[in-house]
């Protein structure tokens, strides 16, 4: 099993490499100098010839792409993003004072998303074909189709404009949570729930159900014994990953509710060419997002007792 | 009959809804189970033995309709509520089915699947449940129960998958086990192990048992009684030595001819049973065989053959001209 954790973690490494390699690619091969945008906006002037030189030396801007990039890269490797080219602070320290915001956000997002879709995503299989079942299928092509943002923007009209029950922005408590999370949340849970039914239709017929069922055990323990601890890989992939762009991506629905997550500072940071910022969250983000895969396809291991024995099969997909 | 009987399916019908209409599966199937007692059923696939065990114990899919008494100890089973059947199962019937590879959770160990039947119908505590597990564990044959009820199913082969499924049918001592086909999936050199050790199970714990296969050569040594299905009614039935050596029925004079036997050098080759069973979608008129029947005549055709007695006592065959086949067995054999 330590085998199976240390080669999965090995796998991470080239996804990582090739991470930062993209991530500083983004802002080298960006339009505009990168020292002639810094020096504007820290001084609020175009500066002199001598004055670019003198801030491409700060920054290495003056050496070969490859040397900038290894130089980056090995502070990177030490936490050392380099400094936002609008505040000047670190960007590891911008980026990590903002993530408790959108990891709160997306933590609530995916428990909309459960809360709402395995339920429905169980009642639907149960009751294959049912009204019920027609209804959630219709549900659920209509939450996957709607973009979050637009979702947002309603939720605002409704719960905001006209009933006045929430907060349409900011960070007041636990009432500015509801709408960004049931925006986030909701287009996932569309998929979860298809997901969800479609995983346990494809168990609920195997023998071993059968076998639970001669057993005469009660339809409730087959449900969570038998047939959701089976069907649920497909399911708790598919959360993981929402957990992970959600983590990563939430970037419009920040901005549309004003919430002071790592998304808004990387749209701020787009704003404002701050390349530095934009390198790094790119950097965070995608680490994020590998680090949550490993950690659903560790979660196979609990959830599949063979994985451990045929040790490539958690790699699918 | 001397004894009483334990389990009495009298007329069981079952009939699939399907888009194209009325699938009748089983029709006017019965014969009775007693104490102890083994039977076995066979017939060819799809001929509704399977049909027959899932509807006597309440897992029929939920499209199908089911009529007749299936009495086991005086209550009607096929009335029974969902509740009681769930108390039947697992407690009064232990049932073993076909694949034993697909048939055991994959992601439960072996032992706690044993201490869930245990502790679903008796007062156990877990670790009661737990010396339960390994005690049957030890009675099926497997090695070092300790040890191998915190295995998952994937580190047994599939005999050993079907031993442990035994002692899963066996977990509440229950009255009547009903076998599905318990060998078709393992190996020819498994298949005697398996049937042997259901036997002598089912014998210590006083358990009847219903063995379905499509193999009349399995029942030989195992069965009392065996009923022969065809095309979802039963051809003919009564005790061993009636089946074998004074078979009424045509079907199963073709089954046995069809059986490999070391005991009767004289047959050089087998003889299949010409055509194929009819589609339960649009069974022939008459006698369902009368297609496949090499001495078929135009009443056949015509007219459902009756479950009549032919000669001794619960010998029962549905065949027009029962007491010529068995004539003809017997000059066989005799010459």
């Amino acid at each position: 099993m330590a085998s199976y954790i240390a080669r999965r973690v090995a796998y991470l490494i080239p996804i990582w490499l090739g991470i930062t390699l993209l991530a500083f690619l983004i802002s080298t091969l960006a339009p505009g100098d990168p020292a002639q945008i810094y020096f504007q906006r820290t001084r609020g002037r175009q500066p002199t010839q001598q004055e670019l030189q003198i801030v491409r030396e700060r920054f290495n801007l003056d050496e070969p792409v490859v040397e900038q990039y290894l130089s980056w890269l090995s502070g990177a490797v030490r936490g050392d993003l380099g400094v936002s080219f609008t505040t000047g602070k670190p960007v590891l320290d911008e980026l990590l004072l903002r993530f408790p915001a959108t990891l709160t956000l997306a933590f609530w997002a995916t428990v909309v998303t459960v809360v709402v879709a395995i339920p429905i995503g169980i009642l639907a299989a149960i009751r294959r074909n049912s009204v019920l079942d027609q209804v959630t299928r219709a549900m659920s092509m209509l939450g996957a189709s709607i973009p979050s943002f637009w979702l947002a923007l309603l939720l605002i009209i409704l719960f905001s404009v006209k009933l006045q029950w929430l907060p349409a922005s900011g960070q007041q408590g636990w009432e500015s949570l509801i709408l960004p999370a049931l925006a986030l949340g909701l287009g996932d849970a569309a998929v979860v729930a298809r997901l969800t039914r479609s995983s346990l239709l494809e168990i609920i017929n195997e023998d071993y159900v059968k076998t639970a069922r001669a057993k005469g055990l009660s339809e409730g323990r087959i449900m969570i014994r038998h047939i959701l601890r089976n069907g649920m890989g497909a399911v708790v992939t598919q959360i993981g990953l929402a957990f992970g762009f959600l983590l990563a991506y939430s970037a419009i629905v920040e901005v549309i509710f004003v919430w002071p997550g790592i998304g808004r500072l990387a749209v701020d940071a787009i704003g404002q060419r701050d390349y530095t910022m934009i390198q790094g969250f790119v950097v965070f983000a995608g680490s994020i997002f590998v680090l949550i895969n490993l950690a659903v396809d560790l979660s196979y291991m609990w959830l599949d007792p063979r994985v451990t024995l045929s040790g490539d099969k958690a790699v699918a997909g | 009959m001397g004894q009483a009987s334990l389990l009495e399916v009298r007329d069981l019908t079952v009939a699939f809804e399907s888009r194209y209409g009325l699938i009748q599966a089983v029709n006017g199937m019965s014969f009775t189970l007693k104490p102890g007692e083994r039977i076995g059923i066979v017939g060819e696939s799809g001929s509704g033995k399977s049909v027959t065990a899932h509807a006597i114990t309440g897992l029929q899919p939920s499209n199908a309709r089911v009529s007749g008494e299936a009495r086991l100890d005086g209550v009607d089973l096929l009335r029974a509520s969902k509740r009681e059947m769930r108390r039947v199962r697992g407690e009064r019937i232990g049932m073993v089915f076909q694949n034993p590879l697909h048939c055991l959770n994959p992601a439960m160990k072996i032992g706690a699947q044993i201490e869930e039947a245990v502790l679903a119908h008796t007062g156990a505590n877990k670790n009661e449940a737990r010396q339960r597990a390994l005690e049957l564990l030890d009675q099926v044959g497997i090695p070092s129960p300790s040890r191998s009820a915190q295995e998952h199913p994937h580190h047994f082969s599939g005999g050993m998958r079907q031993r442990v499924m035994i002692a899963i049918a066996l977990a509440c001592s229950p009255q009547i086990v009903i076998a599905d086909e318990p060998t078709t999936a393992l190996d020819v050199t498994i298949q005697a192990q398996i049937i042997d050790l259901l036997a002598e199970t089912c014998e210590k714990y006083g358990a009847a048992v219903i063995l379905i296969t499509h193999d009349l050569g399995i029942l030989a040594g195992f069965a009392e009684r065996i009923v022969v299905m065809y095309a979802g009614r039963v051809a003919e039935q009564g005790d061993v030595d009636s089946i074998y050596y004074r078979p009424a029925h045509p079907y199963t004079l073709g089954l046995l001819q069809s059986v490999t036997r070391i005991d009767e050098a004289r047959r050089d080759r087998l003889v299949p049973i010409a055509g194929n069973p009819p589609s339960p979608v649009l069974l022939p008129s008459g006698c369902v065989f009368h297609p496949r029947c090499p001495y078929a005549q135009t009443v056949c055709s015509e007219k459902v053959p009756a479950l009549e007695r032919v000669g001794g006592t619960d010998h029962l065959a549905a065949c027009h001209f029962a007491d010529e086949i068995g004539a003809l067995r017997a000059v066989n054999t005799a010459s």
